[in-house]
Parts: C-alpha cells; structure tokens; sequence
C-alpha cells in the first residue's frame, strides 16, 4: 500500500511537471502564443505597405507603446505591389480614430518589427474591416546606411572641389520634400 | 553467392520492418483496453517517466549551459550576445531537447522496457500468461508502450524548460546579458510553430522508441544471450532510427 503511494504521488507529479512545462512553452514562451485555446474578442483592420521589412505574423500591433492586438495575415496584392497587412486589434480598444497613422517600427537595433499606431483626429473609429490609408513602410537599416555613405561620399567630393555650401543645403531640402510628399 | 547473401539480408530487413509494423497494428488494437486499467498505465508512466526525471533534467540543465557559452563566444564576435536567448530557445526547442531526450529515454527506459519484456519471455511468463487466456499484448506490452508515449513529450517539455533555465544561468547571471532584453528576445523569436514542432518530434520519437523497446523484448530469443543482444538492439536501432526520423521531420517543418 505504501508502495503504491509513492508510485502514485511520483507519477502525478511528473504528469504535473510536465504538463506545466508543456503550458509554459505554449502560452509564456511565443509572444503569439497566448492566442491558443481562447481567442480574444476583437477586429480586424487591414493596411497597405510599401515594405514590411522583417514584419511577422504575431508580431505585436502597439498604440503608445501598449499591446493594443497582433499581425494575422500578410499577403501580397500583385496589383499594386504592396504589401497588405491584416491586424486584430482588442475589441476593448475600439475607439481608435479611422485617420490614424500606421508604421513599422523595430524594438532596439537588431530587435523584432512591430506596428505602431498613432493616432488621427477624426471622430469615427476603426472597425472590423477598415482600411488604415496613412502607412509607413520599415525603415531598413541596410537602405540608411547605404543613404548615409553615398551622401558623404558625394558631400566630400564636392567639398574638394570647393563647393560645400550647396550640397549642403541641397541634402536636407531634399530629405523633407519626400518626407512630404509620403504623407 | 554474394547475391544471396545480400537478397538473404535484404529479406531479413524487410521481414523485421513488416514485423514490427504488424505488431503495432496489434499494439494499438490493445491500447484502447489498457487504457481502461489505469493502474497499469500509471505504473509504467512511473518507470519511463517520473524514474527518467533526474537524468532528463540534469542533462537539459547542462545543455543548456553549454548553450548558453557556446552560443555567447559566437554571438559576441558579432556584437549581438543578446540574441543568445533566441538562439538557445529555437535550438532547444526545435532540435536539442526531443533528440537528446529520445536518445537517453532510448538508453534509460528503452533498456530496462526490453529487458523486463525479454526476461518475462525467456522465463516463460508470457507463455504461461496465454496459457490462462490472458493476452500479454493487452497486460504487460501496450501498457509500456503508451507509457512512453505519454512520458516522452513530457520529458521534452521539462527538458526543454530546464535547458533554457540553463542557457539563462549562464548568460545572464555569468555574462551579464540584461535579463529582460534574453526574455523579450526570446519571446520574440520564438513561434507557437516551433513549440509545435518540437512536441511533434518528441511524440513521433516516444513513439518509434516505445515501439522498437517492446517489440525487441517481446521478439527476444528466449535465452539470457538473446535478451542482452535484444537489449542492445534497442538502442542502437532506437538510436539510429530518432536521428534518420529528424532529419525528415525537420525537412518537413522547414
């Protein structure tokens, strides 16, 4: 009888031990992970984007830093070559204005890509099946550094040859006039 | 000559393969039975699982760590040592921990499962058994084979908690990797695909495990020689067979 106690707790705690090291790696361990079981009430809105650098399915969707939903789905539209992007936001957030702006941004340096929402000034809200307009693509570090050394190149050439004040002047002029025409 | 030889040894391959897939037919057919005596399920969940414990955690717990140094030296010539923890999660979950813990549950419980199963056989217990009309297929093999099925993924899962406990231990608290850039890393990297995969392979491994174990016991030469080279057997075909299925599941989930 004694015996069979033993053999009884032993075997319980090993079927617990596992089974709670088999709900950690399920639900705390993938940031998508804790969607299995239960599927949280929420929306879907879509956003097109010129380049989704290294953005994922279950990639976080955040509003001022905060976990507002997740990417579900990213498809390419073949007609205008963009990249569309579904996200489920939480049906607690659901008063986030229909003009709000939305980019890819990345955690740290090396870090994983996420959607950042800022939001607009309308009144009406997003709901299941809008359309975000206003996108920012990822902003791919190679593509910077790539800007960074062809300026310097062509600003220290044309500093050799003694006009430096225009490239100057140029460079900037140049960068916000895009920016604008992005927006 | 050598052509009969080799058809000889061909034959002997496939006889043993068809073998062993009619007696998991049979296995499985009994499964369901012995799933209505928890008691004896209970039991070899106890042997191949909760005694196989101590040797799955301290192992994980040293893969771990040697993850976590390995992983730092490389990472850190590139001055990202803070995707350690990314890297040490994807290789335990994916790779390390279901093959490391088939080959040790192959050399822990696989053994003493075709032993038990062998001596039984060689001392005429299972003969004695289908005397009384009692089908040993029913009471002494399918009750080992799901209790390693059931035990293997556990195992994993814990094996795999361990380990990154391990990687953990050395990278942050030796070489001082902020603690929740390793986390966020972590989480950030790893998918419900790869937690997914690994259970895959550790189920499919428990599975080809159990069933290699018990077959080899159960087919044993009925003298204390063939229980030892059944024994033998066990391992090295249990062995051969988790890295061949591996490398076939890992090409399917790439």
């Amino acid at each position: 009888m004694r015996a069979n106690r033993t053999l009884e707790i032993g075997t319980g705690m090993f079927v617990l031990l596992g089974f709670a090291a088999l709900l950690f790696l399920t639900t705390q361990l993938p940031a998508s992970g804790a969607k299995l079981g239960r599927v949280k009430p929420g929306y879907n809105v879509t956003a097109e984007f010129d380049d989704i650098g290294g953005l994922k399915v279950g990639s976080p969707v955040t509003m001022a830093g905060v976990h507002i939903g997740q990417v579900t789905r990213i498809r390419f539209d073949p007609q205008d070559y963009k990249a569309v992007v579904t996200m489920r936001l939480d049906a607690q957030y659901n008063q986030i204005p229909e003009d709000s702006f939305a980019s890819i941004q990345t955690e740290g340096l090396l870090g994983g890509k996420y959607v950042g929402l800022s939001p607009g000034g309308l009144d009406t809200y997003l709901k299941d099946g809008s359309r975000i307009d206003q996108t920012q693509s990822a902003i791919v570090l190679e593509n910077i550094i790539n800007k960074l050394f062809a300026g310097y190149a062509s600003k220290n050439g044309e500093q050799a040859a003694g006009s430096a004040a225009p490239a100057d002047q140029r460079k900037p002029a140049g960068n916000s006039g895009k920016a604008e025409s992005r927006r | 000559m050598s052509n009969g030889v080799r058809s000889n040894y061909v034959l002997d391959s496939l006889v043993r393969l068809g073998s062993v897939l009619l007696f998991l037919l049979r296995i499985l057919g009994q499964c369901l039975p012995a799933l209505a005596r928890p008691a004896l399920l209970m039991k070899q969940i106890y042997n191949s699982g909760a005694r196989s414990l101590i040797i799955i955690m301290l192992s994980g717990l040293f893969v771990g760590m040697v993850l976590g140094l390995q992983g730092y030296d490389l990472l850190e010539r590139f001055g990202s040592e803070q995707a350690l923890g990314s890297a040490a999660a994807l290789g335990l979950l994916r790779e390390l921990a279901p093959v490391i813990t088939a080959l040790l549950f192959a050399g822990r419980a696989g053994t003493s499962l075709t032993s038990e199963i062998g001596l039984m056989r060689a001392t005429d217990q299972l003969t004695a058994m289908e005397i009384m009309a009692v089908d040993p297929l029913r009471y002494v093999v399918a009750p080992r084979f799901l209790g390693g099925l059931i035990a293997m993924p556990l195992l994993t899962a814990i094996f795999n908690v361990i380990g990154l406990y391990g990687a953990h231990l050395v990278g942050v608290q030796l070489m001082g990797i902020d603690r929740g850039v390793f986390w966020s890393q972590t989480q950030g990297s790893v998918d419900l695909h790869d937690v997914k995969e690994g259970l895959v392979k550790s189920v499919v491994f428990g599975l080809a495990c159990s069933l290699i174990a018990v077959h080899e016991g159960y087919h044993a030469e009925p003298t204390a020689e063939g229980v030892g080279l059944a024994t033998t057997r066990t391992v090295v075909a249990s062995s051969v067979l988790i890295l061949l299925l591996d490398y076939a599941l890992t090409a399917q989930f790439l």
